[in-house]
């Protein structure tokens, strides 16, 4: 067995252990990327003689500091719409062109500053915009459990390269359900943390009332371990709360007998595959077992979240890429004047559906739509968020499916993109209200693919659903199986 | 058909913090060119602006000083447009939640006074500078302005001509620098202002074609501006033809207001909350906290200059024009109370030391050529008698070249005032003898001659001698002579 | 069509970006049915709802006045696409 193939707090152990050094590992991780990496096309730039360099670096600390936390010399993937000093960042668009951040996103220098080592950037839809990595402006990256299938989106490199042990664990930012929902497509653990809980500076903005960043790991105890490293207050986000990170790691064992859970009916509605909706009612019946106390429960607006995301994010985005102008980074184009070079250089540098969505964007902001659209949507929103709160009163956790379907083909649904908005209906409204919530694997359909729970918590309870998920996780056999490769 | 004038003011005030608004970069003038930037202000991507409560202290303490209402929530818009200047693509600023609303300032006018309403205040930031290179094909983008943060000062349209606008302008600018968030200068750029400017036939209550005339670089150009427009505005009318709703540019060296070349397609800035900041609070507590800590406003320290010290209108209007003169002047007369004397030597002679050397920075004097002390310490002497008013003079010049208290200076140089009638009566003595011719020509009546005689006395004493023991003894001893 | 050809162009032209007349047609279509189904929500009743503000974040995190940055000016035009000394060199700007 590869090093790679191990949970980072097995590595962890081990490595406090010295049977291996964080450069060992680190290597075997190259040379599992080597093996795997031109099927899976997970990452868009690897940051090899760096990475080893921060590994005989974490060998090092090890040996003056005995007690070192569990990501020293730690492999870890990062989605490359995160800023990274020194190395290239694309946030997989061209219009960034060779760009080489100048600072280290937050969430960064503190996973660098706890020794962990980066391996590389992983691909993405560009600017975080899909569900399926097929927007990336390069390539697409394909699942490791069937290369003819998509890992997900929109952080579908870090999906990826987690489930093909192409890293240790990595980090993806969600804004729609662009952790979650790849997590689900490659059969591994996704959280995104409750909105403030980790800082967004440094990260490329797609929706900022929705974008956060969170860890992609083997189980779910690498999920806590790597949250409680990136989490915290930052005092340059000013949307970052100023909270204690409780040491989620250390919560996970008790048991959930008389815990409240809820399934609301609106996600197994006709959208959700048959086989998907079996599965998480089974998974749902042995949390039961485990003495979990289970209510239906309802959440009217569901229906109308992928609606007002797509308006609210939309929004958003087409001022946040207003930036990527040609003028102090980035691509330029070659053009006769001023607003040529505005209109080329984003034409030229933006792909599909990034475009699509800044003129959806721009559209629902401008004179005579702000209050319908707009507007609306954010009053709609707070309806979703009321539907949350009373649910809250009820029930402990929240539990849906991950994703309506398991991962389809490439190019299966490219070409719609509707159809494409649709299939983030489970994972939207969650990042609407910005709620915490985890998704790992609850089984797989007939064609093997995996299948995906999601785990709902209130604001800030983490520890709930971390701990729900470990317990379930820990009585079922899922997150042991490997990726298959299937052609 | 009689039209009148409706003119409304819009100023950016650049505020004197010393970091920007949503980081941390210095706000200091002068540097190198991208000197004060970093990735936030540049908006490089992954930033996140973080507010400057000083900015928000000082929105407060303006909206009170205009008796505005402090908002307990505002918010902070994006307003979208593209420019190489805006690096964001938008510009942070606030719509529809503002931070004061109403409010008003009174301006004196003619003797009279006005009361300007204010409809808004409101915090954003500052866009950077662009220029053009040295061949023309290009334009250079300097972001070291970029993110330096303005207060937007909206008036109602009350003012009702060109003169109404220089005087808002003046005491607006005047009350923010009292304040000390604004140094108030045009021509540099932290103070600017765009005029909205209007007309309707007299007596009817409908608003007229609003047109706004941009690019006023100092107060002239302001009046100028808004006399030309008003003039414009009627005879198009008169004419018969239409005006259209417009931006025009003022031109300094036509001195003409121009349509503005470029035709911004109504400019549509899609506003919308800033969900990277949440919204601005304010209590009660803090308020009340700002409010103690306001200053004496201009208005209220030149009335209280007149009542307290007798001073003219004019007097106390150029003692408490600045906070930092008014400052300098009441520390003096609380050590020495001769307010009419220190106003004198400050007006007449400090201010001219001043501008010779440069002294002056626009918000405050950096350094007095003189502290106060060491002015009501001179005055003190006189008005004491030890030394006389035209060696106070000599004095003063010798204080600007050292540090030196004015009694260190008399005694060191002995300077003091001669007032003995022994002393005096035996230079008289030496005059009257040296000069016959003068002597003869006051006993045949010519009382011009005097002065000559005088100044003869007070060339032996150095000046020293008391002017007024002069006279008497000169002129006891000549007549004396006469019998 | 919800949005016509004009005021897509017109949309286009706010946001900076330039269509191919290859791309108006698929583009205008795909954001009709999006439009569309967003269009829905105007049958929700919203009429006592605020807008979703900040609900969750601290209160008022502000900083203190004070000059924390080093000026960088290098690494700041590191990748600018055109520069001139310390400036950014650009398209020339007309008034």
């Amino acid at each position: 067995m590869s090093l790679a193939q191990l949970t980072l707090h097995d590595a962890a152990e081990k490595l406090r252990n010295r049977e291996f050094t964080a450069v060992e590992l680190t290597e075997a991780v190259f040379q599992r990327i080597a093996e795997t990496e031109p099927r899976v096309c997970a990452y868009l730039t690897l940051a090899h003689d760096r990475a080893l360099e921060d590994a005989a670096r974490a060998d090092e600390a090890r040996k003056k500091v005995p007690g070192s936390g569990p990501l020293l010399g730690i492999p870890i993937a990062i989605k490359d719409n995160f800023l990274t000093k020194g190395l290239r960042t694309t946030c997989a668009s061209k219009i960034l062109g060779d760009f080489i951040p100048p600072y280290d996103a937050t969430a960064i220098a503190k996973i660098r500053s706890a020794g962990a080592v980066i391996i590389g950037k992983t691909n993405l839809d560009e600017f975080a915009m899909g569900s399926s990595a097929e927007n990336s402006g390069f390539f697409p990256t394909r699942n490791p459990w069937n290369l003819g299938r998509i890992p997900g989106g929109s952080s579908g490199g870090s999906a990826a390269a987690v489930a093909a042990d192409e890293c240790t664990a990595a980090l993806g930012t969600d804004t729609g359900g662009s952790i979650r929902q790849p997590a689900a497509c490659c059969g591994i653990v996704g959280l995104k943390p409750t909105y403030g809980r980790v800082s967004r500076y440094g990260i490329i903005a797609f929706a900022s009332s929705m974008d956060q960043v969170g860890p992609l790991t083997k189980d779910v105890r690498d999920s806590a371990l790597l949250l409680e490293a990136i989490a915290g207050h930052d005092p340059a986000d000013s949307t970052s709360v100023n909270s204690i990170v409780p040491r989620y790691s250390e919560m996970l064992a008790d048991d959930i007998k008389q815990l409240r859970i809820g399934v609301p009916k609106e996600y197994f509605v006709s959208g959700v595959a048959a086989e998907v909706g079996y599965a998480v009612r089974k998974a749902v019946d042995e949390l039961e077992k485990q003495g979990a106390v289970v209510e239906e429960i309802s959440l009217p607006y569901t229906k109308d979240a992928v609606a007002v995301y797509y308006i609210i994010a939309t929004a958003e985005a087409s001022s946040n890429l207003a930036r990527y102008d040609g003028m102090r980074y980035g691509y330029r184009a070659n053009a006769r004047d001023l607003l040529e070079t505005y209109t080329d250089s984003r034409a030229a540098g933006f792909g599909p559906e990034v475009k699509r969505r800044i003129i959806l964007g721009t559209y629902v902001l401008s004179a005579g739509y702000y209050d319908a659209y707009y507007l609306k949507a954010q009053k709609v929103r707070t309806l979703i968020k009321q539907d949350f709160d009373e649910a809250f009163k009820k029930c402990d956790v929240i539990v849906t499916p991950a994703a309506p379907t398991a991962a389809f083909g490439l190019g299966e649904k490219i070409q719609d993109p509707l159809q494409m908005y649709l299939s983030d209906i489970c994972t939207i409204p969650i990042n609407l209200a910005g709620l915490p919530a985890l998704s790992l694997p609850c089984g797989f359909d007939k064609d093997g693919m995996p299948i995906g729970i999601q785990l709902i918590g209130k604001h800030f309870d983490e520890p709930t659903i971390l701990r729900v998920a470990h317990q379930y996780e820990q009585s079922t056999p899922w997150h042991k199986q490997k990726a298959k490769f299937k052609d | 058909m009689k039209y009148e004038p409706i003119i409304g003011l819009e100023v950016h005030a650049q505020l004197l913090t010393h970091s920007k608004i949503f980081c941390g970069c210095s706000t200091q003038f002068g540097r190198e060119p991208n000197q004060n930037t970093c990735p936030v202000c540049a908006g490089f991507p992954g930033v996140l602006p973080v507010l400057n409560k000083q900015v928000v202290e000082f929105a407060i303490k303006a909206g009170l000083a205009t008796h505005c209402t402090i908002a307990s929530s505002s918010i902070l818009a994006r307003k979208n447009y593209f420019y190489p200047d805006l690096p964001k693509g938008y510009q942070i600023s606030q719509y529809e939640l503002p931070i004061c609303t109403g409010g008003y300032i009174d301006v004196q006018i003619d003797g009279a006074q006005k009361r300007v309403r204010l409809t808004r205040i409101h915090i954003e930031e500052d866009a950077g500078k662009n220029i053009h290179d040295a061949h023309g094909a290009a334009s250079l983008v300097d972001l070291n302005r970029a993110g330096v943060p303005l207060l937007e000062i909206v008036s109602e349209p009350d003012i009702r001509s060109p003169q109404e606008a220089g005087a808002y302008l003046k005491t607006l600018r005047q009350m923010l620098q009292y304040l000390g968030i604004c140094d108030g200068n045009m021509e540099e750029g932290s103070f600017r202002c765009d005029a909205n400017v209007s007309i309707r036939p007299e007596g009817s209550e409908a608003l007229g074609i609003k047109i706004e005339i941009k690019n006023l670089n100092s107060f002239k150009a302001v009046e100028k501006s808004i006399e030309f427009e008003i003039e414009r505005q009627r005879e198009t009318l008169l004419e018969g033809g239409k005006l259209i709703q417009e931006t025009r540019l003022w031109d300094d060296h036509r001195e003409g207001t121009r349509s503005m070349r470029s035709k911004e397609s109504a400019h549509d800035y899609r506003y919308f909350p800033d969900p990277d900041l949440p919204p601005i609070l304010t209590d009660a507590e803090w308020i009340d906290r700002i409010r103690a800590g306001l200053p004496e406003l201009p208005n209220d320290r030149k009335l209280r200059f007149m009542k307290d010290y007798a001073l003219t209108a004019y007097d106390a209007e150029l003692l408490s024009s600045r906070r930092d003169i008014a400052d300098y002047f009441e520390t003096a007369v609380a050590i020495h109370a001769n307010p009419k004397a220190l106003g004198n030597w400050i007006i007449g002679d400090l201010f001219r030391v001043v501008n010779e050397r440069k002294l002056d920075e626009q918000l405050y004097i950096t350094k007095w050529p003189v502290p106060p002390q060491h002015l009501a310490q001179l005055v003190e002497l006189i008005d004491e008698d030890k030394i006389s008013g035209n060696i106070g003079k000599t004095v003063f010049e010798a204080m600007l070249g050292s540090s030196l208290s004015p009694q260190e200076i008399v005694s060191e140089k002995r300077l003091e005032q001669v007032s003995d009638v022994g002393a005096i009566e035996t230079v008289v003595e030496q005059v009257i003898a040296a000069n016959p011719k003068q002597v003869a020509q006051f006993q045949s009546g010519n009382e011009k001659v005097f002065g000559f005689l005088v100044g003869q006395v007070m060339k032996l004493t150095q000046g020293k001698a008391k002017p007024q023991k002069v006279n008497e003894i000169l002129r006891k001893s000549l007549n004396r002579r006469v019998t | 069509m919800k949005l016509s050809r004009e005021e897509l162009r017109g949309v286009a032209l706010l946001a900076r970006l330039r269509l191919s007349p290859e791309e108006e047609s698929p583009l205008a279509m795909e954001l009709d049915a999006i439009l569309g189904y967003m269009d829905k929500l105007n049958q929700l009743n919203t009429d006592d709802v605020e807008p979703f503000g900040h609900t969750m974040t601290a209160l008022n995190p502000l900083r203190e006045d004070r000059v924390t940055n080093q000026p960088d000016t290098e690494s700041l035009l590191a990748n600018a696409p055109d520069r001139d000394g310390t400036f950014f060199k650009v398209p020339k700007i007309i008034e």
